[in-house]
């Protein structure tokens, strides 16, 4: 990963985030969040709960609006400017859809569309944002489902399925839009402790695939064997930053050293 | 009960049953159509675009079909405006089609705020999952909310369609000859209540059997993915 790493440095980063600032009302919950991730990085967001983490990765992506700070996909900044009132709202819709298509996310809720089966959710964003063609979609598919280890339940609607099924359609739903980053937003979760490791398995298969992601998770096990770069969050700001076998050995801030403690057991 | 009357009215009341069932799912149809984009339009923020449409709504639920009939056919069909402005349309005037208005802008203001309640439960996460992705507020509504929440609104929409039927039996008050029509005449020809308005409830008791078992089969195919699953068969597809 390291000389991967190396090789990719005068590469353009495949998603760089400056000085991200967000509030919600009163309350400012990302106080300066940056970060870069290069092609074939696995970047972990560790904290605990409301230190902004899942807020940072839906600013990314733009589900919720930065109040200020760039972010830069694939070398592309996205525009943004001022409403009359003073709230930041992109420029162009058109080019947030654009750079949504190449940032997938995958959900703690999973999200699926309800009233499609396995197959019809992962080829429906491919063929109306994407413009393949049905067969195209339906072969991508395939590969994913695959991929997943999903096939078996390509007919099924997701009510249908376990939580841990679903969550692997999600991710294959994810993969078909051929993403440049995948984000994952607490991607286990939701779910039952004995299908969180079905999940991280497919998870840990597409980091050693290369896949580049930023994965928003609880799981330090998970953070400090599969992820290159570990962010810990606390209160809005970055507390920690680093390769996770280093920060894990030798945590600078308390809070780190707590957090590290209450969840190692 | 006298048989024989009934026996050579029946031509009459076969007569009623087609104006019927070309009027309620002609009605339908249309109110269906128009209904879709007014719902999407009720759940806009835009007060000039939602309130417009909240007031049809509210318009038309707020007051009896009859009553709304009336207003079509003996007010604005008799303004001289409305004959002059329409002298070259002929279908324009007639009580069909002032019957067909009155009941498709009534089906669109109900069926409107039944698609409208169903579209806004539609989970936040799934639109989420479909911003996500990349798709347009366009592409969601037509891709994502509105296919969902048409599945949801089925069975309250199957109510919608058996009062519609049955509302349209006012289309006789307004000289119309539909099935109520038909047993008007027989009971005015023969003073026999029973024999004229029974035989005007069989065939409605039959046609409404008929829209429950269309939606059962509707139900039955599109809201496969809101059974438990031993309910469901699989189907390739």
């Amino acid at each position: 990963m390291a000389s991967n790493a190396a090789a990719m440095v005068d590469k353009t980063p495949a998603l760089v985030c400056e000085d991200i600032h967000k509030s919600f009302g009163n309350i400012e919950v990302l106080k300066g969040v940056s970060l870069t991730a290069h092609e074939g990085d696995v970047i972990s967001m560790l904290g605990s709960s409301g230190s902004g983490k899942s807020t940072f990765l839906r600013c990314i992506n733009l589900l919720e609006t930065p109040n200020s700070g760039k972010v830069i996909v694939g070398g592309e900044l996205i525009n943004m400017k001022a409403t009359k009132s003073g709230e930041p709202v992109p420029v162009d819709n058109k080019q947030i859809e654009r750079i949504r298509s190449k940032l997938s996310m995958v959900f703690q809720g999973f999200n699926l569309w309800s009233h499609m089966t396995t197959l019809e959710n992962i080829i429906e964003a491919p063929i109306h944002v994407l413009g393949l063609s049905k067969a195209e979609a339906i072969e991508r598919a395939n590969e994913m489902m695959e991929k997943v280890g999903i096939y078996e339940r390509k007919d099924y609607y997701p009510a249908h399925m376990s939580g841990g099924q679903q969550q692997r359609v999600a991710i294959a739903r994810a993969l078909a839009m051929n993403p440049s980053v995948m984000l994952f937003d607490e991607p286990t979760s939701a779910l039952d402790p004995e299908l969180v490791g079905e999940v991280l398995k497919v998870i840990r298969d597409l980091a050693e695939e290369g896949r580049t992601m930023i994965v928003v998770t609880h799981e330090m096990g998970f953070a400090r064997e599969v992820s290159n770069q570990t962010l810990f969050l606390h209160k809005g700001h970055i507390l920690e930053q680093g390769n996770p076998q280093e920060i894990f050995a030798n945590p600078q801030s308390e809070r780190f050293k707590q957090f590290i403690a209450g969840n190692l057991k | 009960m006298d048989l024989q009357i009934i026996w050579d009215e029946l031509p009459l009341y076969f007569d009623g049953l087609l104006l019927t069932i070309q009027l309620v799912p002609l009605s339908l149809l249309i109110g269906f159509v128009i209904a879709v984009p007014l719902a999407v339009m009720r759940l806009s923020k835009n007060p000039f675009v939602n309130y417009p449409v909240f007031a049809f709504t509210y318009a038309f639920r707020g007051t009896p079909l009859i009553v709304q009939l009336f207003i079509l056919y003996y007010g604005v069909g008799t303004l001289d405006g409305y004959s002059e402005l329409t002298k070259e349309f002929n279908f324009l005037k007639g009580a069909y089609f002032f019957a067909l208005l009155g009941f498709t802008l009534n089906t669109a203001a109900y069926t409107a705020e039944i698609f409208r309640g169903a579209m806004a439960q539609t989970s936040f996460g799934e639109v989420e999952a479909a911003k996500a992705c990349g798709m347009s507020q366009f592409l969601i509504f037509r891709r994502i909310i509105i296919p969902s929440a048409l599945r949801r609104a089925l069975p309250a929409y199957s109510n919608e369609v058996i009062f519609m039927l049955h509302g349209s039996a006012l289309a006789s008050t307004i000289t119309l000859v539909d099935l109520t029509g038909a047993a008007r005449i027989v009971q005015s020809r023969y003073y026999a209540p029973y024999e004229a308005f029974i035989t005007a409830a069989v065939f409605y008791f039959v046609l409404t059997f008929l829209f429950i078992w269309l939606f059962r089969l509707v139900e039955n195919h599109y809201n496969r993915h809101l059974k438990r699953r031993e309910e469901t068969i699989q189907v390739v597809t």
